[in-house]
């Protein structure tokens, strides 16, 4: 019974989103704190560093750590804004029940825990072991990653446990995987002022990966030539060598039609190829067909820019590639990404000073959560669920029979659709939003309400955790301590600031005690979470993500240490593939030849424009915790859409007024934003918020063949003016899905 | 090693507000954020500019100030007016060339950017220059930015027939010595308007 148990309005005024304005104590001058904890932002891939100051065991501010070799102090607002979450009225503190019609009650841990795991137990032996799912996220650090899939393997013995990197980072990390054999960027961000161009592809790197921004501009002072491809003109395109306006899903128009160029007029290292690559006589045959017009025409823009890119990237001495989820979120993201990396291959442009390329990660700990064993596909030390001898040796790690692991399971899209058709009946969930974050959200809805039951680990009442019947209340990142690895494959500490508020647990002990009582104590049985990473050390043995060389001390010692290390001694590996040696077991880089494809839904003439959708600086993800935060809030209070005028005046929308953006599956209102900054056959919408306010109400449930990643870039819409809503969501607060 | 000092390099600010979110972290007036991030055009720009006190030499402000509330440190850096001086006349918040003080209403007085002195004073870097994931706010030596900089560091603006030295330097193409705001100039497009329809239908 996964139905609202009460009315919105009543749920958000007793669990909010409600704004943390101020520091816990005012805006008083804080004076002398207690201690300084030299931890890092927990927003997004980069990991930046940070002090957090606290008194009274309680976070009350920061100061910049320029120490930290990666951001030297810098932060975006969000990393700024970060402490305000800890002393915040919205925590949950205590574990929460369903009340048909009267929202939740409170009740004590050993009960809720019992209920939990009875409910696990009932549903699994009346329909199978599969019939239990777990939904985790790629926010969690690397020991309760690790935990997650131990726990879905050994205490549930369920396939079915995705975790919400399939939203993010799957299509990049497959396609590296194809090419170069390892699923990790190629080289530490020190590499990107050292090239003579860069090439940035749906990447905003101005709003997502802020501390980016300063790297890229020290190469442009080098002397650097910059390249982006972006529907819109973002922060960075302003001031670059070459802005690509491309279409949405017309990047390989783009990417093949350079390397067309490229092999024309001999900008390709034919010395590296021959000795470092299989396959790339498929990759020139693929793009014979792609002149600069062809690919213009599928990218949409003129065929000129992609000469005058192929001229900046082909000739070039050093080069570095970026790309993040502008061209990775599409039903051919994989594709995109590839075609994409054989600009690098066809180049020689990798593992060398200043050349490379990086994937830019979205999630707290988007690197590391998917290499330890919680996606549908994968055991720690990014081991294949699979392949005989990895499940061997996990399963010794783990002290279990071979047999006793399960298979391949669903990732979260499909899982989603489980739901729905009733295959799945219990869910547990963690750190993860689907009600804000999936596409299709009356889909998403509608199945998350035929869960016969639901359970969620979560330190706030998020939009998903509403639908529960119980809420187990959990801990922020600076409540507990252990490591992620941040966008550049570099293994960091997170240190502990202060203890979880009373009646809240470390998300750890709340799965270690589900686990006893499923009868897998033993197997479950740690005292902290340094005794995970260290089992975390073993598991990653020998496998592509290799931490067993790592320990917290060294990670201290050396401000971070690069994977894979696979023994005490070692240094860790800042750049891979040094000397042309890639991760495939012939030591070869295997380039894979691209066709471009439509998108699973087009623009047509009952739906005639295209909905692209994205992030902006002041939001992190689903906004479950940076909606709480008054100061960003105050920045950005709501999502809006963005329209080229000239796509207004034919749809007669003026600045400021309200539109409604209705796909085939659902609509949403928002202000219009009149920008000349976009292509007029595309509007833009931010996904960060709930309701009626969700981009998500649009976007299309179609996913990648291989990647299974959304393709949230593109669906067909049509966009309209209405009046201004006024309706109970309407009336709501924005950063709860109401309107300014 | 050369003195600390503070650098504006307008080319690179990419409107984040990290510095305005950071400013209001500042102990000496914690809860309010005294830098400026005008957003110059959004309709066709994505431009953004960030405005901290340049901290004149000779500061304007202090001289037009009619209760002598606005001073000087030895060390160049002008303070917000004094709490018991301020008359809340505005008349600082008119005369400064570069926009940069406000008068609060609610405490009936004037405040503006300090060069995070209880920072800056004790060696630490400012708040917002030290956040800035940019650096279009920088708190380094003038060497550094000359070494790592493709701009030059200036210090010298004119105001029609009235010349202003700063102690904050702003980073400019090469060649430039002042930076010269003549009437003319006002009220004219003061951005770089793009539009990516126009990018479309010609050639880049």
């Amino acid at each position: 019974m996964a139905k609202l148990p009460d009315t919105i309005e009543n749920l958000v005024a007793r669990f909010g989103p409600r704004l943390q304005t101020e520091p816990p104590d005012g805006w008083q001058p804080i004076g002398e704190a207690d201690r300084l904890v030299k931890t890092h932002c927990c927003f997004c891939g980069q990991q930046c560093g940070i002090q957090l100051k606290v008194k009274d065991n309680q976070v009350v501010g920061f100061e910049p750590w320029e120490d930290f070799p990666f951001n030297k102090g810098k932060l975006c607002p969000k990393g700024v804004k970060r402490y305000m979450q800890n002393a915040h009225p919205d925590r949950l503190l205590a574990p929460l029940e369903r009340v048909e019609g009267r929202g939740f009650r409170e009740i004590g841990w050993d009960g809720a825990l019992d209920r939990v795991a009875e409910e696990m137990k009932r549903i699994q032996s009346a329909h199978g072991n599969d019939a239990f799912a777990l939904l985790t996220g790629a926010s969690l650090t690397n020991e309760k990653a690790y935990l997650m899939g131990k726990f879905a393997r050994v205490a549930l013995r369920t396939a079915n446990i995705d975790y919400n990197g399939r939203l993010c980072m799957v299509s990049a990390g497959a396609a590296s995987k194809k090419v170069f054999g390892v699923d990790r960027s190629a080289n530490p961000w020190s590499d990107i002022p050292r090239a003579e161009v860069l090439l940035i592809a749906g990447a905003n790197i101005a709003e997502c990966a802020p501390i980016t921004t300063d790297y890229v501009w020290q190469a442009r002072e080098n002397g650097a030539k910059i390249i982006v491809l972006d529907p819109r003109l973002t922060p960075l395109s302003r001031t670059v060598d070459l802005f690509i306006p491309v279409r949405p899903g017309g990047d390989i128009g783009v990417f093949n039609a350079m390397l067309h160029v490229m092999i024309r007029r001999g900008w390709i290292d034919r010395r590296f190829i021959a000795a470092h690559t299989a396959g790339w006589e498929a990759v020139e045959k693929a793009v014979e067909k792609y002149t600069p017009e062809y690919g213009a025409k599928i990218a949409g823009v003129p065929a000129s820019m992609i000469v005058k890119a192929a001229e900046l990237w082909g000739p070039a001495r050093t080069s570095f590639l970026m790309h993040a989820r502008g061209i990775e979120h599409h039903s051919k993201g994989v594709d995109n990404c590839l075609a994409a990396l054989n600009l690098v291959v066809g180049s020689g442009r990798i593992g060398r000073e200043g050349c490379g390329y990086a994937m830019i990660t979205g999630q707290g700990n988007g690197q590391g959560a998917r290499e330890q064993g919680q996606k549908c596909d994968q055991l720690p030390g990014s081991r294949d669920v699979e392949n005989p001898e990895h499940r061997k040796y996990i399963a010794s790690v783990w002290g279990v029979s071979e047999d006793s692991i399960p298979h391949k399971g669903l990732s979260a899209v499909p899982l989603l659709e489980a739901i729905h058709d009733g295959r799945i009946k219990g869910l547990l969930l963690i750190c993860f939003n689907p009600l804000v974050s999936l596409p299709d959200q009356n889909f998403i809805r509608a199945a998350l309400e035929r869960l016969e039951f639901f359970a969620v680990i979560d330190f706030f009442l998020s939009e998903t955790a509403r639908h529960a019947d119980l809420v187990l209340p959990g801990s922020l990142m600076e409540e507990d301590e252990g490591t992620t690895t941040n966008v550049e494959g570099r293994v960091i500490h997170h240190k502990k600031a202060v203890d979880p508020p009373p009646g809240a647990r470390e998300d750890w002990r709340i799965i270690c005690d589900l686990a006893a009582r499923l009868g897998v104590r033993d197997k479950f049985a740690y005292a902290s979470t340094a005794e995970i990473f260290e089992e975390l050390r073993v598991a990653s043995k020998g496998g592509i993500s290799d931490y067993s060389g790592i320990t917290w001390e060294k990670i201290d010692e050396r401000m971070g240490v690069f994977w894979p290390c696979p023994s005490p001694g070692h240094p860790g590996t800042p750049r891979l593939y040094e000397g042309g040696r890639f991760g495939h077991p012939d030591g070869k880089a295997h380039p894979q030849p691209v066709e471009w494809r439509p998108a699973a839904e087009e623009a047509d003439a009952e739906y005639p424009i295209i909905l692209t959708t994205g992030r902006t600086v002041a939001h992190y993800l689903s906004g479950t915790q940076t909606r709480r935060i008054g100061g960003l809030v105050a920045q950005t209070p709501e999502p809006w859409c963005e329209i080229h005028p000239r796509l207004a005046a034919k749809l007669g929308i003026a600045d400021g007024e309200f539109v409604r953006v209705e796909s085939r599956r659902g609509s949403l209102v928002v202000p219009a934003r009149l920008v000349t900054t976009i292509r007029p056959d595309t509007v833009f919408v931010p996904y960060h918020w709930p309701l009626d306010r969700a981009a998500n109400r649009a976007t299309i449930r179609a996913i990648d063949p291989v990647s299974n990643i959304p393709e949230f870039k593109i669906c067909a819409v049509r966009v309209q003016r209405v009046e201004r809503p006024d309706d109970p969501v309407a009336r709501l607060e924005p950063q709860a899905g109401g309107l300014l | 090693m050369s003195e600390l000092a503070f650098f504006i390099d307008y080319s690179r600010c990419i409107g984040c507000r990290a510095c305005v979110q950071a400013c209001e972290e500042c102990d000496t007036h914690r809860g309010r954020s005294l830098i400026h991030l005008e957003r110059l055009d959004e309709h066709d720009s994505v431009q953004t500019a960030p405005q901290v006190c340049m901290h004149c030499k000779d500061p304007i402000c202090a001289r037009v100030c009619p209760a002598d509330a606005i001073k000087q440190t030895s060390d160049g850096v002008t303070q917000s007016a004094l709490t018991p001086r301020c008359i809340g006349c505005s008349n600082c918040v008119l005369a400064c060339p570069f926009g940069v003080p406000n008068y609060y209403g609610g405490i009936d007085q004037m405040m503006k950017c300090d060069y995070c002195y209880d920072r800056t004073s004790a060696g630490k870097r400012p708040m917002c220059a030290t956040v800035c994931p940019s650096q279009a706010l920088a708190f380094t030596t003038l060497e550094e930015i000359e070494q790592t900089r493709k701009g030059t560091a200036i210090n010298r603006w004119v105001f029609g027939g009235e010349t202003v030295e700063t102690k904050v330097f702003v980073v400019v193409p090469q060649d430039t010595r002042e930076v010269r705001v003549d009437l003319v100039q006002l009220g004219g497009r003061n951005h770089e308007p793009f539009d990516v329809a126009a990018l479309l239908e010609g050639s880049p």
